[in-house]
Formats: structure tokens, sequence, C-alpha cells
């Protein structure tokens, strides 16, 4: 997906002499086709993401485009105040693009896990929140989000990410993507993790079990749209991503859903990572299998409460 | 301008500032005044702004990173005329733009970022000035920062990028009141100077009587060193002007009461 970013972003400098690349001392060798385009603008702010907030923010001020690169915690939680006052406050147009989020660096530790990122920003004014799930749908998201004159974050994995998305479908921010239909169960999921939860529907329908599945690429604004047809189609709902149960994609939903007037029977699933700091390293698919948040954790739990509730 | 008519002005906006606090109960007179020489300096004598074109990409930026010094820029802002006294009128009341520290650019004319949370003012400042380099809208770009705000971490990461692409067209001024909210700065960070950490981190560095306006105007017509930022300390005391309220960290929150305005007053020779 970084290869996309930076593969992406060139083609972009060509004819976008405002946009300017803000990195924090990361992506090394990454971007040297960006830096050989003779118009393309690119600061390396070395390790120090506040100061890098606010010069981005100082840009996007005086009307360029500024986009700031660096591994997830580095670009959220560790300047979230420069977020919060420069970038939302003032409502410019920055956006902050953080690199092998969620468990992609899983086996670098809790330092670089990216597990509370969605639930910091979505209580941010202003701020669009974008993860895509793979290269084709972050090049998408790139393009949408420089359309925007607001902030914008942009959740992205590492390398190697399947692809699940076709480059001709439109991308709408705000608008949810089918990537599979299907009418006893669905899976609603976000980012990179839909990999998973396309193998946990193959899994579902080789039981027989015909699944829906629906990718929520924007965590905010929420399509409440979508939200509606769906709890009014399906009896059992799972929701999966790679970040805390508590104040993502889930808690978003649930937010919404408590706060409708029409008395849905949807039964809700919340498939996220575990409140707790993971302490034992190893690679993304081992974390994933540790949070549950695997296709086979997610395939047995739905399939059992969706067993459950035809029986009723 | 004369030296005399910009000590003048000076003064003036003091006693706007004191009387702002008398009637709307917003504190911070100390920092303030600390800093009125400067305001008046930059806005009266140097910065290349149209108070009728506040948005022209072209003009100079002046961001006051210690925000908490905004009753003075909204006084100043008013008597450059970016915007009328009038506006004023409804200073500390409910719904009112004028908070304790400056609000986004999009709600008065004149400020160029909200701050008020301290370390934030210099960063965007410096984006700002690189977005001068990068665009080739040729503007300076001036940051007055307090010398308790340099406690902040943010202030030494700029400091170091900065220097390291060149940025020329960046001055900062360090209103070096030698207080922070409940202490000495001294006691906080130690003695080292402050001229000699801006110096060490390789800008070009000046150290003046910040409340001097002499002094200042002549630091201001400096000829600038090619391809290094400026950081000017600017020696001040808390309070400037009114002699009860001059190096006493009570008037940080202290607000006067109506015998205090007219002493304050007479000193500054300011009919009342």
């Amino acid at each position: 997906m970084r290869n996309a970013f930076a593969k992406e972003i060139t083609r972009l400098a060509k004819t976008s002499p405002k946009l300017v690349l803000l990195s924090g001392d990361i992506g090394n060798r990454l971007f040297d086709d960006f830096k050989s385009i003779p118009t393309s603008n690119f600061l390396n702010c070395g390790i120090a993401e506040a100061n890098m907030m606010g010069v981005a923010a100082g840009l996007a001020m005086s009307g360029l485009k500024p986009i700031i690169y660096t591994i997830t915690p580095f670009t959220t939680t560790r300047c979230f105040e420069q977020i919060r006052v420069d970038a939302c406050y003032h409502n410019v147009p920055v956006i902050i693009v953080g690199t092998g989020s969620g468990l992609s660096y899983a086996s670098l530790g809790p330092t670089h896990h990216s597990l509370e990122d969605f639930a910091i920003f979505r209580a941010l004014p202003n701020i669009t929140i974008l993860a895509p799930s793979d290269s084709v749908e972050l090049k998408k998201c790139l393009n949408e989000a420089l359309k925007l004159d607001s902030p914008v974050y942009i959740r992205i994995g590492k390398k190697g990410e399947e692809i699940l998305t076709k480059e001709l479908t439109p991308l709408r921010i705000g608008k949810s993507t089918n990537y599979k239909y299907g009418d006893k169960v669905c899976l609603i999921g976000t980012g990179t993790i839909m990999s998973e939860v396309m193998k946990a529907a193959d899994l579902l329908e080789s039981k027989g079990v015909s699944t829906c599945v629906e990718g929520f690429h924007t965590i905010k604004p929420l399509d409440k749209k979508s939200l509606k047809r769906l709890f009014s189609l399906f009896d059992v709902i799972s929701v999966i991503e790679e970040h805390s149960s508590i104040g993502g994609l889930f808690g978003a939903i649930s937010e919404w859903r408590a706060l409708e007037d029409d008395l849905y029977r949807t039964k809700v699933l919340s498939f996220g990572t575990k409140d707790e700091f993971m302490h034992e390293v190893g690679s993304q698919q081992y974390a994933r299998e540790l949070n549950g948040i695997d296709a086979l954790s997610i395939f047995n739990k739905t399939f059992k409460t969706y067993q459950k509730r035809n029986k009723e | 301008m004369k030296t005399s008519k910009l000590q003048e002005i000076a003064s003036i906006a003091r006693s706007r500032i004191i009387l702002n606090s008398h009637k709307t109960g917003t504190p911070h007179l100390g920092s303030c005044l600390s800093c009125v020489d400067i305001l008046v300096a930059l806005y009266f004598s140097k910065l290349s702004i149209n108070p009728k074109k506040y948005r022209s990409p072209t003009r100079d930026r002046f961001i006051l990173s210690k925000g908490h010094g905004a009753a003075a820029l909204f006084q100043i802002l008013a008597m450059k005329g970016f915007y009328s006294d009038k506006l004023l009128s409804d200073y500390g009341e409910d719904g009112s733009i004028f908070a304790e520290h400056p609000p986004t650019p999009d709600y008065l004319p004149g400020i160029e970022a909200a701050t008020g949370s301290l370390g934030h003012g210099l960063p965007i400042g410096l984006g700002m000035a690189l977005s001068s380099m990068i665009s080739g809208n040729s503007f300076n770009v001036y940051v007055l920062l307090g010398d308790g705000e340099c406690n902040e971490g943010s202030i030494w990461e700029a400091a170091t990028m900065a220097v390291a692409q060149k940025v020329e067209n960046l001055t900062i001024f360090v209103d070096a009141n030698k207080w922070q909210a409940t202490d000495r700065s001294a006691d906080l960070v130690g003695s080292t100077s402050l001229r000699e950490k801006w110096h060490a981190f390789g800008w070009n560095t000046y150290e003046i009587e910040g409340n001097n306006m002499q002094e200042i105007l002549n630091v201001l017509e400096e000829k600038p060193i090619t391809g290094v930022p400026n950081a000017i300390m600017l020696n001040t005391i808390k309070g400037k002007g009114v002699s009860f309220m001059e190096d006493d960290n009570n008037w940080h929150y202290r607000i006067p009461n109506k015998e205090e305005v007219e002493l304050a007053f007479h000193e500054l020779n300011v009919e009342l």
C-alpha cells in the first residue's frame, strides 16, 4: 500500500505544484521518484512530528496542499494537539497519512500499533476519516481527499495487501462500498482487515449462509443511509475493524443505532482488538488471531449467532 | 513614523488594554503590557500589511504565538484599522468572538493563527515562511513567543528545522519578561541565556531592551543574513508601563479596579 501511495503521489505531483509531501524521516528511498520531479516539494521534517503538523497547517493556511506521511502512532497520537488545534480548529486542508496502521507493525510492539486512532479522531470536528482496504481504494481516497478543503486522515497498511476492489468502481467519501451481495448475514468492515472479512464471507457461504459484505472506507462522516438499509435487511451484522472495539467503527455504528427511531432487532457483533496492550509480539496474522479478528474467528462467531437467531 | 509618535501609540494601547481588562475581567495584563512596544513597532512601522487587504497573498504575517497576549493584539489591530472599535464593544459578552486568545483567521481580520495553546505559533509560522519559498510569494513571517513558551519542545523542533531549511524570511521575538504563570522562568528551565540557546541552534540572534522603542526600531532595520532565520530576544518587564504592575507576577491574573485604572492612566499620561 505504501508503494501505491508513493506512486500515486508522484503521479499527482507532476501536475500539482501546490502539493507538498512532508515525511517524518521515514520512507527510505520510497519517494525517490517523487523527489526527482523538478517541481515537486518534499520536506523531510525529521523525527519531530509536532512541528511537522504545525508546519503542514502553516503551508495549508498559505494555500498549499500538504500531505503528511509517517508511521501511524507518530502522525496521530504523538502530535494530537497539533492536529486538533492547527489543522482541525483552523479547518485547513492537511492530509494526514498514517502508514503501517492497525497491527501492520505487530512485531514492532505496541509503540508501533495504532488501535485507537479512529476513536480519538472521531471526536474532532472538521476531519474526514478514511481507511482504504487496498491500493486501488487508497488511490481513490487520496484523489478524493485532495478535492476537500478540510483536514483528512487516511489510515493505510504496509505492503502486500490483497487487491479486493476494482479500479472502475467509483468511490465517494461518506458512501460505503458493496464488496459482495448476500441476504442472510452482513459483514461490515473497514481498512485492510477487509481481506479477512472476505475470507470469512467465503467460509460462511461454504456453510450455505448467503453473506453480504459492505466496506466502510469512510469512518467519518458515517454513511447512515447505508446503515439504515443494512439494519432493516439483516438479523445479524458483524462489524470488523483492526482497531479497538472501543470508539471505532463499531462505536460509531452503536452510537448511531442508539439514537435511531427504528427498533432494529439486528444482533450486532463487534470484532475489534482487545482493551489491552499486546505484550506478546508476532506476525500481523498472529496478532489478528490473538485478538479474534481473523477470518476464522469472524466466521465462527457470526455463524453461531446466525444459527441461534434462525432457531428463535 | 517618528519614535515619539510610536511611543505615544504604545501608551494609548496600554491604557486601552488596562481599561478593557477592568471592564471585561480579561486577565494576563502583565503578559500583554510587556509586549505592547514590539506589537506597535511591527504594526505601525514594519509589517507590510494593508488592513483593507488583509488576505493578500503577499502580505507579511505576524503570529502571536504567546496567545495569552491577545488582549493587547485585539486593541492594536483595532487601532491599526483592521476593524472598528465598535466591534470590540461586545468584548467579554456571551457570544463575543473576543476570547482570551485569538480566534481563527476566519473570525477576525488581521489574525493569522488561533493560538493560546503554547508552542504552536512557531511551527505554523515556519510553514508559512516555507510556503513563501515554495510558491514564490515573497513575504516575511514574524512570530512573537513568550520566554515561558520556550519551555515547549515543539519550539525547539521548529528551531532546528528552520535552520536546516535555510528559512531566511522568518523572524522570531522572545518576550523575555522573566516570569511565567507561577514562577520565575529561570527557576524552571535554568539560567542559560535564551540568546545562547537560539544561537546554539544556528539562528542569527540579537538581544535588546524590548520595551525601548528606539532599540526595537534599530533592530528591525538590521540587514538580515542570507539563509538564516532571525531570533531577537526582547528583555522586557512584565506589566511594563504602570509602576505598581511592573515585575509583579500577581498581574498575570489580577484585574485592576477603578482606582487602579485611574492611577494607571495618570502614569501613562493618557486621559480616561
